[in-house]
């Protein structure tokens, strides 16, 4: 016993050096690419080009961005894609937590019913092309609708919500009933206020679903400028090194000869992305406790 | 004259559990008001697109009624399995998946046992929250950077090798076939590590400190005790997300594959969802397209079940 206790602190000291190494690479391999994109895009296009620009700008210049600026899809992109993360998120967190609060009333008459026609939802889809009809048929494209009314309802988040309600002790909702509450105002009241961090975490998911999403404006609404979003631009930006580019992403074209169309890529991604990093630290610390509830629950 | 009052009975019995369902859907009306709705809601973008899957067995026409229409029988699916393209594509989206999963799997486990093992909390509190942030940028940013990190004009990887020795021209990366389901793998596991590996840390921070310690009186090492104890503590949590991932094994969508793909390596990119968007739908062989789709659901129901079914028999537990 006595003589193996030396050589395991020695394994131990290595086996520290080779966590530390090993967790210092991920660290590294996950913030290069950032802080590398974030330095091209505020780096001289012409610079750029000479190559070497690691993780800080060598030549620093707001020109990128001024010229992404100007190409007025970005405006109407941004636009819509903030406008679809607000009322998404709101109708989405209002409706998924209302129903979780039905399905969660034991003395509810249709909670077996509405459980499993929910719960089907996740294992069996229709499919890309009946969805792709449907959506024809309710007269959905080319309208903004087609961003919000789809995704309103999640059966995943819907269950997160009420495995959160069911932690709540109930005798809160029975005193309310006693003073003679109904239903709605105690879900409005009672429920809503005391839910406030699974619904953090599920305002978190579907804003950032939302914000993300680029391929309903690509299947639904490429034919309306008007409707396009942020990340639709980026990818079309991003692919227009390849032959299939449209008429607008020719205009982006000429919009990146007067700056290199690397610059350009490098500075729209920084705008995609940031407002991303800018609510990530005020949202961190509810997600790894709803993201856990989740997975315990499902 | 006792069978006539039983008769009476059962017709009372059964008047009073009419009466009695009514009077608890009054009293459940607001619950009825807030969830009905939203049942209305999931059957028209859940229920009717799988009305659609009529669609496969019909010479589909938009714009008929559905009574209007010509039946054909399983005719898309014999077009389906005689395409050759098919093939590929099947290969293409299972090697994926496989490798996906494989990759989905080893890599967060293997990073939350590295995470758990860091002493200093601030410093693992701060990689952990660096390691997620990808998993909130979209897959077209993500897109962008790994083909910029992997572009052969200043992309950092061929820069690395270079200086590195390893090659003295860079790399296509983007454009070598062969390379392409390795690359949309390490994207994955790029962007999504950290955020897996949330579950593992959080059903490690679930075992008890006693065992670790009856571990160190025994005389293990750290390696040891996370071997014996760390791994097996989580080995639950490991299966049930085991079976979930086997069960979406093939509906592993098509963003990343849509978007990292090009024409040059096509042959390795196309993915199940991707050929039905482009050989259905962007052809307007809406039928064809929508066979293509249940294959799709039914192969997964198939592999949802047939995974739960080994894994009840191996380990005697059950997600469903």
């Amino acid at each position: 016993m006595r003589r193996s206790s030396h050589s395991t602190s020695l394994t131990d000291r290595l086996f520290d050096v080779f966590v530390y190494v090993f967790v210092t690479a991920v660290l590294v391999i996950t913030l290069y690419p950032f802080l590398n994109v974030a330095a091209i895009s505020f780096n001289d296009s012409i610079d750029t080009v000479r190559g070497g620009i690691t993780i800080y700008p060598r030549e620093f210049t707001l020109k990128n961005y001024e010229v992404i600026f100007s190409y007025e899809h970005l405006g109407t992109g941004f636009r819509n894609s903030a406008l679809r993360t607000l009322i998404g998120t709101a109708l989405g967190v209002l409706s998924s937590s209302m129903l979780a609060y039905t399905l969660s009333r034991k003395d509810f008459q249709g909670r077996r019913f509405v459980s499993v026609f929910l719960a089907l939802t996740m294992y069996v889809s229709g499919g890309l092309i009946p969805f792709f009809l449907l959506i024809r048929e309710l007269d959905l494209m080319n309208t903004f609708a087609v961003y919000i009314l789809p995704g309103i309802v999640s059966a995943f988040n819907v269950f997160v919500i009420r495995s959160f309600i069911d932690g709540l002790p109930y005798a809160l909702q029975e005193s309310a009933k006693i003073d003679g509450a109904n239903d709605f105002t105690i879900y409005w009241r009672i429920i809503l206020p005391l839910t406030k961090p699974a619904l953090a975490t599920i305002a978190l998911f579907v804003a950032v679903g939302q914000w993300n999403s680029w391929f309903d404006t690509y299947l639904f609404n490429s034919q309306s400028d008007h409707l396009t979003t942020l990340q639709y631009e980026l990818m079309k930006v991003l692919q227009s090194t390849q032959s299939n580019v449209d008429y607008r992403a020719r205009n982006m074209t000429e919009v990146m000869s007067q700056v290199s169309p690397e610059s350009v890529k490098m500075a729209i991604t920084m705008v995609v992305t940031l407002p991303i990093l800018f609510v990530y630290p005020f949202l961190q610390r509810y997600f790894v406790k709803g993201m856990t509830l989740g997975a315990v629950k499902s | 004259m006792e069978a006539v009052t039983s008769t009476q009975q059962t017709i009372r019995t059964r008047k009073e559990r009419i009466r009695r369902f009514f009077r608890k859907a009054l009293q459940n009306r607001w619950l009825y008001a807030m969830s009905l709705p939203f049942v209305v809601w999931v059957f028209i973008f859940s229920y009717l697109p799988l009305w659609g899957w009529t669609m496969a067995f019909q010479r589909y026409r938009p714009g008929r009624p559905f009574w209007e229409q010509e039946w054909v029988g399983l005719d898309h699916f014999r077009t389906l399995f005689q395409d050759e393209l098919f093939y590929q594509v099947l290969r293409n989206t299972l090697v994926m998946s496989l490798m996906g999963l494989v990759a989905g799997f080893v890599v967060p486990i293997f990073f939350a046992l590295m995470l758990n093992e860091v002493r200093q909390m601030f410093y693992k509190r701060f990689v952990q929250t660096v390691s997620y942030l990808p998993h909130f940028v979209s897959w077209v940013v993500v897109a962008g950077i790994v083909t910029k990190m992997l572009s052969t004009d200043n992309g950092a990887v061929n820069d690395l090798l270079m200086w590195l020795g390893i090659i003295d021209e860079p790399i296509q990366f983007m454009a070598k076939g062969k390379l392409f389901w390795i690359i949309v793998t390490l994207a994955d596991v790029w962007k999504e590590t950290g955020w897996n590996a949330i579950i593992y840390l959080a059903a490690i921070a679930g075992i008890g400190p006693e065992l670790y310690e009856a571990a160190r009186v025994d005389g293990a090492n750290r390696i040891q005790q996370m071997w014996h104890i760390t791994l097996p503590g989580i080995r639950t949590t490991i299966i049930i997300l085991l079976i979930m991932s086997i069960g979406h094994l093939i509906s592993i969508g098509f963003e990343k594959q849509f978007l990292l793909g090009n024409n040059l390596v096509r042959e390795y990119s196309q993915v199940l969802d991707l050929y039905a968007l482009n050989y259905g739908l962007g052809m307007g062989r809406f039928s064809f397209g929508t066979a293509i789709n249940i294959f799709n659901s039914v192969v997964s129901v198939i592999l949802l079940f047939t995974a739960n079914g080994i894994f009840k028999r191996v380990t005697k537990e059950s997600i469903m």
